[in-house]
């Protein structure tokens, strides 16, 4: 895990005055899954375009396994893309689809053409071969594109928005499989979501990008546990963000005080809502209660604002009206500012 | 791209560079290469062979040599150079004063340029595109880079130049001086801007003629226009088949044949005339020729062409929007008043504005038919072709036509382009549409009728009138002598031998229409991909350039190739060449239309994917684009190929006496009367562009099957 797949050296992409990537800098090692990830407009998919060679940077470098790739097209790179739309060839079949990146980089048509059939046997398409691609299902289509994107065995493999078009009931199912293809093959993989459950699902790591540059790099665990920002907190899951002060390791809000150490002075906390657990009696009041199956959702009103809270259906529901004590362990809030 | 790629490209160019100066004859019509001609005393030519051999030093040592700052240098130079010294020395000398004191042998002047000089200025313009493609443009796809740089500078040289020269053309004087003085006294004067007509006094200038005759041909046509797309969108009228056959009829038409078809009918000594006469003892007149002839000829060329716009608007607007009127209470009338026409009206001025281009650039109807009115295309072609022959006074007009047609062309690229109201979402747009109300119904078949009438009379002289003793005194004997004179032939032991009048003009038309289709085709496709799919500096500029082909009517074309390329260092009038480059520059346009419509259809990742799995610019075209566009490339190639065999407002100016094209020979048979030898020959040019166009079809359905069984035979595997 320590060799190095990608590197960006402060890029920079602008389109005339519009800045798309503000100057990024990061490592992506080799055999790991890396998901972009962030609200529309925020450089993801330019980022990804970057590193397929779709896009040029105007300033900086994208280094693929060492090599610097800044001004190389995208014929010149090894890289494979599974575009959001598939961009199958409507007018080649599936196996033509698949040998055609291993022709066009010289291997002869019948060695390609093994090449792809063992590649589509791999994703499990076999007997599908002489298909058209408009002859399969959506599912079936993905798989040829991710067959065609792996089959030159490329240092990365990158994916638009892979589960855009798959309907919603598919997803996990396909997400999955990509990510067990990935696995399986020991494949690098840039993958560019705006889900964020989407990306806590597939990544090793997850970049969180915020108006062209890179608000947290880590783990899902460490973006959902210890978001470094307002911004992470409310994008990554549901947070309650409390306003307040910190002084003498103690954080105060109006009606909330809990030990927090760290620097003195104007602060926010971000609470996850199923952190926080409820006890009758006590000076907050149940203003709402959602039922969603699994869980119910209070709406809170305390004197530190309203907070959300989230309680799993096997508790004792508490009914609106109800006064209520927040029980907070001091370990789940982070500090957000 | 590795070092080693670029080494290799570099070396291609510069080896190409280096072919060009030291080998191939440098000047038109023979003679040394540029090394020769330098070391006998040409010294000028000298630094085209350094920089060729610079480049190839730098590329060959370089670790890139398109980032090198020498590559640059070297490149720059050489296009300035090759340039600056092939306008700086004429055929009879420098052309700045002093210069023969500094290169003593420039005083004896220099040729054209020859196969040398153009392979030189190809190496260093394909240099330059993958210079600037080593340094970002184009995101480093050399094809597209390619594509571009090449573009730009085909239409710089064979559109933008000879302009440039044109507008240079109308400041010399009789006697060869340039000044403002003769430009000025050509723009002001009274034969030009007279109003006498419009106060019933006398007659009016040639400009007022010209914008009185395109306001009405515009007007009309559009009329008709909108009452056919009417019918055949929104009415159960029973002949709409009938009315899109009869709309593509005009577009394969050879000129001057509707106008010897409406002579034939309505002439003083016409069908028609005679008829009535005798009938009703209307004294025969020559009303037709004038205004009324030619209003009467470009009406019926032109409302196919506003019927397709307004039609293709008209099935455009949602029907929801209809319905949604209804629904609020509105009746027929009401609805059409007032949701269906103001979504109309961008189509109509659109129509509008393109029938005014097309009547003011039109030349085949007012040379026939125009009489003692004069237009501004008929007056240039007599100021270059007849008796006092000065190039400054058609300069001078071309220029004011220009100015014409181009801004109405940037009235309607600016104005009419924006108001556009694109109802077409993707969204769900079902719905009924509806039907017109009967008023307007029945007023669109009032229009219609005798259009159809008339053009199936037109057409009823055409196909008839060629095979006939002679048609204009309705003597109907069969016969095919007019043919036979156009085609005669016989066979003998030698072969074929080919003796009618027509056979020169008809082969030497479809060569260059072969030639052009293609060309204009291939031209015109890849600058639709460029525009679409491309993001580059001056894109703006370069999609407005491209489309401004259009507008520039055909006779302004002629003279202003007259004026560029009759002279070194672009020397090529007189040879096929510049029938070729004259079509393919003037109807790239439309080959970039059907283009940009066929590509905005297609996902460009698919484009993307080819790229990313290793394909260049050049495969994902072949690959890729291609196959997926096939319709419009059909389209494309007809259209070129029949604009080619059938225009001839550009060509008249260009034809010499070696390469003469159908329509000019059918313009010298009209003006010396013999009209049933021109129809003859009409039919036959009508007839072969069938045929040629049925085998094009035939020729690309067939590559598709080839496609399919290349998978076919994948299955074997």
């Amino acid at each position: 895990m320590t060799e190095t797949a990608i590197e960006f050296r402060g890029v920079v992409k602008r389109y005339g005055e519009a800045v798309a990537v503000a100057g990024i800098d990061l490592t992506i090692a080799k055999g790991e899954l890396v998901t972009f990830l962030g609200p529309s407009g925020c450089g993801k998919t330019t980022s990804l375009r970057l590193i397929a060679g779709l896009e040029l940077p105007s300033e900086g470098q994208v280094l693929i396994a060492g090599r610097d790739v800044s001004r190389d097209p995208a014929s010149a790179r090894n890289v494979g893309m599974v575009f959001q739309s598939y961009a199958l060839f409507p007018h080649m079949s599936v196996l033509d689809n698949v040998a055609y990146g291993p022709v066009i980089r010289g291997t002869k048509r019948p060695a390609a053409r093994a090449r792809a059939a063992e590649i589509l046997d791999q994703v499990g398409l076999s007997g599908l071969h002489q298909r058209l691609p408009s002859e399969l299902s959506g599912g079936q289509q993905q798989r040829v594109a991710v067959a065609r994107a792996i089959v030159q065995q490329p240092d990365v493999i990158l994916f638009d928005e892979p589960l855009s078009n798959v309907d919603a009931k598919l997803r996990r199912k396909v997400r999955e499989e990509i990510r067990s293809l990935q696995r399986r093959f020991g494949l690098t993989a840039v993958y560019v979501t705006h889900d964020q459950e989407e990306a806590l699902a597939v990544s090793d790591r997850i970049v969180v990008m915020q108006q062209g540059r890179i608000a947290q790099i880590g783990t899902p665990a460490d973006l959902y546990e210890r978001p470094a920002s307002p911004f992470i907190a409310d994008f990554i899951g549901d947070a309650n963000l409390i306003a307040g002060h910190v002084a003498q390791g103690r954080f105060t809000a109006p009606g909330l005080s809990l030990d927090v150490p760290g620097p003195e002075g104007q602060a926010m906390l971000s609470l996850r809502p199923e952190r926080i657990g409820l006890d009758p009696g006590g000076p907050d009041l149940i203003a709402s209660a959602t039922y969603l199956g699994s869980r119910i959702e209070y709406g809170i009103q305390t004197p530190a604002g309203d907070l959300l809270v989230s309680r799993p259906i096997t508790e004792t529901p508490l009914p609106v009206g109800t006064r209520v004590h927040l029980r907070i362990d001091p370990k789940d809030a982070s500090r957000v500012a | 791209m590795s070092g080693v790629d670029a080494r290799r490209i570099g070396l291609v160019w510069s080896g190409l560079l280096l072919l060009a100066v030291l080998l191939l004859p440098w000047f038109k019509g023979g003679g040394g290469s540029a090394l020769t001609q330098a070391l006998e005393g040409r010294v000028w030519l000298m630094p085209l062979v350094a920089i060729g051999g610079g480049l190839a030093l730098l590329s060959a040592m370089a670790r890139d040599w398109r980032i090198h700052p020498a590559g640059a240098v070297l490149v720059g130079a050489g296009l300035v150079w090759l340039i600056l010294q092939g306008f700086a020395i004429g055929l009879r000398g420098p052309a700045i004063a002093g210069l023969e004191t500094l290169l003593p042998a420039s005083a004896a002047g220099q040729p054209g340029f020859g196969w040398g000089a153009w392979i030189a200025g190809i190496a260093l313009i394909g240099a330059l595109a993958d210079l600037l493609a080593g340094r970002g443009f184009c995101r480093g796809e050399r094809f597209a880079a390619l594509s571009i740089i090449g573009i730009v500078a085909a239409l710089s040289l064979f559109v933008f130049f000879p302009i440039l020269r044109l507008v240079a053309t109308a400041f010399v004087a009789a006697d060869g001086t340039v000044s403002l003085a003769p430009f000025a006294a050509r723009l002001t004067a009274p034969e030009l801007w007279a109003t006498r007509c419009l106060t019933g006094a006398g007659r009016c200038g040639v400009v007022i003629n010209s914008v009185i005759l395109g306001v009405l041909s515009a007007t009309l046509a559009t009329a008709l226009g909108l009452a056919l797309a009417l019918l055949v969108a929104r009415t159960d009228f029973r002949l709409k088949r009938l009315l899109r056959a009869l709309s593509i009829l005009p577009i394969i038409t050879p000129p001057f044949v509707v106008g010897v078809a409406i002579i034939v009918l309505f002439g003083r000594t016409g069908i028609v005339t005679v008829e009535l006469a005798e009938l009703m003892g209307i004294r025969p007149t020559r009303w037709i020729y004038g205004l009324p002839g030619i209003l009467m000829a470009q009406v019926l060329a032109f409302a196919p062409v506003t019927f397709l716009v307004i039609l293709s608007a008209l099935e455009a607007i949602n029907p929801t929007l209809e319905e949604a009127s209804t629904t609020l209470g509105a009746r027929p009338v009401t609805t059409f008043r007032r949701v269906t026409w103001p979504l109309l009206r961008p189509a109509l001025a659109a129509a509008f504005l393109l029938a005014f281009i097309e009547s003011l650039s039109d030349f085949g109807n007012p040379i026939v038919l125009g009489g003692s009115y004069d237009v501004l295309s008929t007056r240039i072609f007599f100021a270059v072709v007849g008796a006092q022959y000065d190039l400054g006074h058609a300069a001078t007009l071309s220029l004011i036509l220009l100015a014409l047609t181009v801004g109405a062309f940037w009235v309607q690229q600016r104005w009419v382009g924006r108001a556009s109201y694109v109802t077409v979402t993707g969204k769900s747009d079902a719905g009924l549409t509806a039907a017109v109300p009967p008023l307007v119904k029945w007023a669109a078949i009032a229009a219609v009728v005798p259009f159809v009438v008339f053009t199936t009379g037109i057409y009823a002289i055409v196909l008839v009138g060629g095979f006939v003793g002679d048609i204009a005194r309705m003597d109907l004997t069969p016969t095919i002598a007019h043919v036979w004179t156009a085609f005669s032939f016989e066979i003998t032991d030698r072969g074929v031998q080919l003796f009618g009048s027509a056979w020169n003009s008809m082969i030497t038309t479809l060569w260059v229409s072969a030639l052009s289709a293609p060309l204009t085709m291939g031209i015109g496709i890849l600058t639709a991909w460029l525009i679409t799919r491309q993001d580059f500096t001056g894109k703006r500029l370069f999609e407005f350039g491209t489309l401004l082909s259009f507008a520039v009517p055909g006779t302004v074309v002629g003279v202003s190739y007259i004026a560029a390329f009759n002279v070194p260092p672009i020397d090529i009038t007189g040879t096929l060449w510049i029938l070729v480059i004259c079509f393919v520059f003037r109807n790239m346009a439309v080959g970039m239309r059907a283009g940009v419509a066929a590509l905005a259809q297609i996902d460009r990742s698919m484009e993307e994917a080819s790229q990313t799995m290793g394909a260049g610019g050049g495969r994902v075209m072949v690959d890729v684009v291609l196959p997926l566009i096939k319709p419009a490339i059909f389209t494309a190639l007809v259209y070129a190929f029949v604009t080619a065999m059938t225009a001839v407002s550009a060509v008249i100016f260009l034809v010499s006496a070696r390469h003469n094209m159908a329509t000019a020979y059918i313009m010298g048979r009209v003006e010396n009367g013999e009209f049933a030898l021109a129809i003859a020959y009409s039919t036959v040019l009508m007839l072969v562009m069938m045929a040629c166009i049925a085998l094009m079809n035939l020729g690309i359905g067939r590559r598709k099957l080839g496609r399919r069984s290349a998978l076919s035979k994948g299955k074997a595997t």
